[in-house]
């Protein structure tokens, strides 16, 4: 399952990293958000998919999954939802003030920096 | 007061100067800048007495001790007397300049603090006795240079004087600071003293040359030497008081006092001699020919000084060669050493008294062009009378303490004659003859400094002032200048035994114990059989009839080729290294965020890939997986499809609703590996983050795909190879991760001690809020943060009207 998991995890940060490049602001958030995806994956995967049981205590069972991945990823979790929400009104914002959402034209020029 | 103290004082003053300024108006600040160097030069005549008997001084201050870097002030004779030059023209300096520059229209603030600061650098110049300190000195020197020149920093000639002097004198640093490291990792000390112990056993190393033709190449730099000389007379630019102090006093002799200085070290070898004795003659020749053709009064004096350090330069390279000769022939060079300080000294009298004359003329009618000044003499009388004593003293000519130097820098020239290498044999005459031509030349500028500006006809419509007298104040440091010209021509000896003694046993360690073995005296008649005397008398003659048909030959100087001048290759080297620099970041700083996301995806490919292939990381373990089960299966297959979908698509509906599927896909990968907590948050998460695209949906662009045509395959062909190189890396780390486990994991200390602990079952949760509260405190800290950005960027509306600059969509 791990191997299986580290292609999907490769696939996904490709495909980010492909949208991330592009010239559309859209296709740059929407990357933002797939690349953490995967980095959340990639952490979970990091630690080990092993574990009989959610990492609760209870009676009787010794073979909990790994906590402390999970630990970050929740934080990250959030943080990347902040993220997200922030460029989103970011790219609307920009779109509202300079009309386009091309990235090559967005960038400053010596006349217009 | 502890030496190191001492170097720092102007520093300390320095802090509390631009307060003085603000605050106390009614009183010109440089009246409490001359307490420094007033104190200070007190201070350090106190040690005369003990240097003159062969004492030396030290005081340590560790600085950066793990680097075994440390501040040490080293006083013995050469150190004490460039810290007299020093702190004493510093102080005539300073009283000079309260006249000088006027205390309501100046920025004297700026002036002071640069000046003080300089003050520090050039005394923790020829006091460290460590190579680095004395580097971090040496560049002090340079930066407060630039600070200085570029004063009135609204002129364009200043700020191109401050950069080329800048320029070029760090540059020359830095050579030096090569060959300092080189000494030190030959000698495995950077005490100068540890290393002129040493110096018998470098002297074979293969490194010595290099250590030793870069050292010379700070000195010669600093120093203006040919042909670096070329950025002191930019350097004119400065305030005069500066040009008097640095550039003819003081930070122009730290390249002499390098030389002085590692003379022990570097005179064994064959190549310092005549490196340092071509180089001297050459400047001294090249810098008097050239000052008679300037028409400003302060470029005669910058070349002049050009050509005076030379002479001194030469000195020092003659008198190393006591190095190599045994016997009587010893004192026959190191009388060059000898003959170098003592002009040296001279020199610090009568160039500094011109200068300020050169400010005097400058101030009072208005301009420095020799060709509009003519007739000030009667106009002048008291300026005049110091001019004429500092050119004649410049000249050469008796009564005045430059005739001594310059007899004797004869002589020393002559000597080498009795320095049969090489099969030098003839060619020894040549020597001689430079110095002769040199001072010559240097006859006939001095007269034509003095005499055509304040003799011949006085042309008031010329000039901007009407001319008068200099206030008394500003009188008062040239004429201590110019009666120390003449006091030291008659009690030589006196100054000889206090000040060069010391300094010549400090350069020449092998021939003098202590100052008492320098058995020299300063004589002005050396009878009839001497040549240098012949040698003189043929100077006053020629001199004196080039001087008088001066007009005549002068026209010469135009005929020589303009456009092959060491200026004009510096202007070529800035201008080409500037388009080039410039022309180099803008090949890699676009402007566009897609460039730089490229260097960093790429640099991240290859910083891991390397790593990891060092490392020898790509292991795969196929055994202790967790098994493959049907739904993972499924749940990969509608990640992927999602994924591609996004990719696909054009519209930005599908696109979103996508993501929101590949959100939803990974909150079933939590329920899956046993993350229950993941899985509800990530539920409520992607639903909100869906709803906000979907609000923000109306007002955000279409799904363009800017990349969609033929011509920009290469674009998309780009963005897939970084893309691959990216995931597949990914895909390796995360392979290698699982397959090793170097470390062990810190989760089992969770594990055990989440009850016991913090008293709850939830490890996660316990995680988040307990063992790592400030995470989270950060974490909402961080949503604020973002929430109240995005409240901004909406309700706030810009001051500038939309359409304003409209881009087209292309």
């Amino acid at each position: 399952m791990e191997i299986l998991m580290s292609i999907l995890i490769g696939f996904l940060f490709m495909a980010a990293v492909y949208l991330i490049l592009s010239r559309s602001l859209l296709r740059i958030i929407i990357g933002t958000g797939l690349l953490s995806h995967g980095t959340h994956l990639l952490l979970l995967t990091m630690g080990g998919l092993g574990g009989e049981s959610a990492p609760v205590l209870a009676d009787g069972i010794t073979d909990y999954a790994d906590p402390l991945p999970q630990a970050l990823i929740l934080t990250a979790i959030v943080i990347s939802f902040g993220v997200t929400a922030f460029s989103l009104v970011l790219a609307y914002r920009a779109y509202k003030v300079v009309d386009t959402d091309n990235m090559d034209l967005m960038k400053g020029n010596e006349d217009n920096d | 007061m502890s030496l190191i103290f001492a170097i720092f004082l102007p520093i300390i003053l320095a802090l509390v100067i631009p307060f003085l300024f603000k605050k106390v108006s009614s009183i010109h600040t440089g009246w409490f800048v001359l307490l420094a160097p007033l104190a200070l030069v007190i201070f350090y005549a106190t040690y005369i007495p003990t240097v003159m008997d062969g004492s030396t001084y030290i005081d340590k201050f560790a600085w950066i001790p793990s680097l075994d870097i440390s501040l040490v002030s080293y006083i013995d004779g050469l150190s004490l007397l460039f810290s007299l030059l020093i702190t004493g023209i510093g102080a005539l300096v300073v009283l000079y300049s309260i006249f000088y520059l006027d205390k309501d229209k100046e920025k004297l603030g700026n002036f002071y603090v640069y000046l003080l600061l300089f003050m520090s650098a050039m005394l923790g110049v020829v006091q460290s006795d460590h190579l680095i300190s004395l580097y971090f000195f040496w560049e002090l020197t340079s930066i407060s240079s630039f600070l200085l020149i570029g004063y009135w920093y609204t002129r364009d000639g200043s700020r191109f004087g401050a950069l080329k002097s800048m320029m070029i004198t760090v540059f020359g640093g830095l050579m030096m600071l090569g060959g300092f490291l080189l000494l030190g990792i030959m000698g495995d000390t950077f005490s100068i003293r540890e290393l002129i112990d040493q110096a018998p056993t470098l002297v074979s190393q293969e490194l010595f040359v290099w250590a030793l033709v870069l050292v010379l190449i700070g000195a010669f730099t600093k120093s203006a030497q040919f042909p670096f000389y070329i950025w002191l007379p930019d350097a004119m630019e400065a305030p005069t008081p500066v040009s008097a102090y640095l550039h003819s006093a003081t930070m122009v002799k730290a390249g002499l006092y390098l030389v002085a200085r590692f003379t022990p070290i570097f005179a064994l070898s064959e190549v310092w001699v005549w490196l340092v004795t071509g180089v001297g003659l050459l400047t001294l020749l090249w810098g008097s020919i050239f000052a008679v053709k300037q028409t400003d009064l302060k470029a005669i004096l910058a070349f002049s000084t050009v050509s005076q350090l030379g002479l001194i330069m030469s000195l020092l390279g003659i008198g190393s060669i006591s190095y190599h000769v045994t016997g009587d022939l010893v004192t026959t060079f190191t009388f060059a050493t000898f003959a170098a300080i003592f002009h040296l000294m001279n020199h610090a009298t009568f160039k500094g008294s011109l200068f300020m004359i050169a400010g005097i003329v400058d101030h009072e009618t208005g301009t420095r062009d020799i060709r509009k000044l003519g007739g000030l003499m009667s106009l002048m009388p008291i300026s005049f009378t110091i001019a004429m004593i500092g050119s004649f003293s410049m000249a050469g000519i008796p009564l005045f303490n430059g005739f001594l130097s310059k007899e004797m820098f004869l002589d020393a020239t002559l000597s080498l004659q009795h320095f049969n290498v090489h099969s030098l044999e003839s060619w020894w005459i040549l020597f001689p003859l430079v110095a002769w031509v040199a001072s010559v030349f240097t006859f006939v500028y001095s007269l034509y400094f003095v005499f055509h500006t304040f003799r011949g006809n006085y042309k008031p419509e010329l000039l901007p002032k009407k001319a008068h007298e200099a206030p008394l104040g500003m009188l008062v440091s040239p004429s201590i200048l110019a009666i120390l010209v003449i006091v030291i021509f008659f009690v030589p000896n006196f100054f000889g035994n206090t000040f060069i003694k010391p300094a010549v046993a400090a350069i020449q360690p092998l021939a003098y114990q202590v100052p008492a073995d320098v058995g020299f005296k300063i004589k002005a008649w050396h009878g009839f059989d001497s040549i240098a005397l012949y040698m003189t008398l043929g100077i006053f003659l020629i001199g004196f009839i080039l001087y008088k048909t001066i007009a005549k030959w002068s026209p010469i100087y135009d005929k020589m080729p303009a456009n092959i001048s060491l200026n004009r290759f510096y202007d070529g080297l800035m201008n080409l290294s500037d388009k080039g620099a410039n022309r180099l970041s803008s090949t890699y700083m676009t402007g566009s965020i897609r460039s730089y996301l490229i260097y960093m995806f790429g640099a991240i490919i290859i910083l891991l890939a390397f790593t990891m292939w060092i490392k020898d990381a790509f292991v795969i373990d196929l055994t202790n997986l967790a098994p493959i089960q049907f739904f993972e299966v499924l749940i990969s297959i509608v990640l992927v499809i999602s994924t591609l979908t996004i990719l696909i698509t054009n519209s930005r509906l599908t696109a979103i609703i996508a993501l929101g599927a590949v959100g939803y896909t990974v909150s079933l990968f939590y329920v899956i590996f046993k993350a229950p907590d993941l899985a509800l948050t990530q539920l409520v998460i992607e639903t909100v983050s869906v709803a906000l695209f979907l609000g923000a949906f109306y007002h955000l662009p279409k799904l363009n795909k800017y990349e969609k045509g033929k011509e920009d395959r290469r674009f998309r062909l780009t963005n897939f190879v970084i893309a691959l190189g990216v995931g597949v890396m990914v895909t390796l780390i995360a392979i290698a991760s699982h397959s090793q486990k170097l470390v062990k994991s810190i989760s089992d200390y969770y594990k055990e001690t989440v009850y016991s602990e913090a008293g709850g079952g939830n490890i996660v949760n316990v995680i988040l809020v307990d063992y790592r509260g400030f995470d989270t405190l950060f974490e909402i800290s961080v949503l604020t943060i973002a929430s109240l950005g995005i409240i901004g960027m909406i309700t706030v509306r810009l001051a500038k009207k939309k359409g304003d600059r409209k881009v087209e969509n292309k």
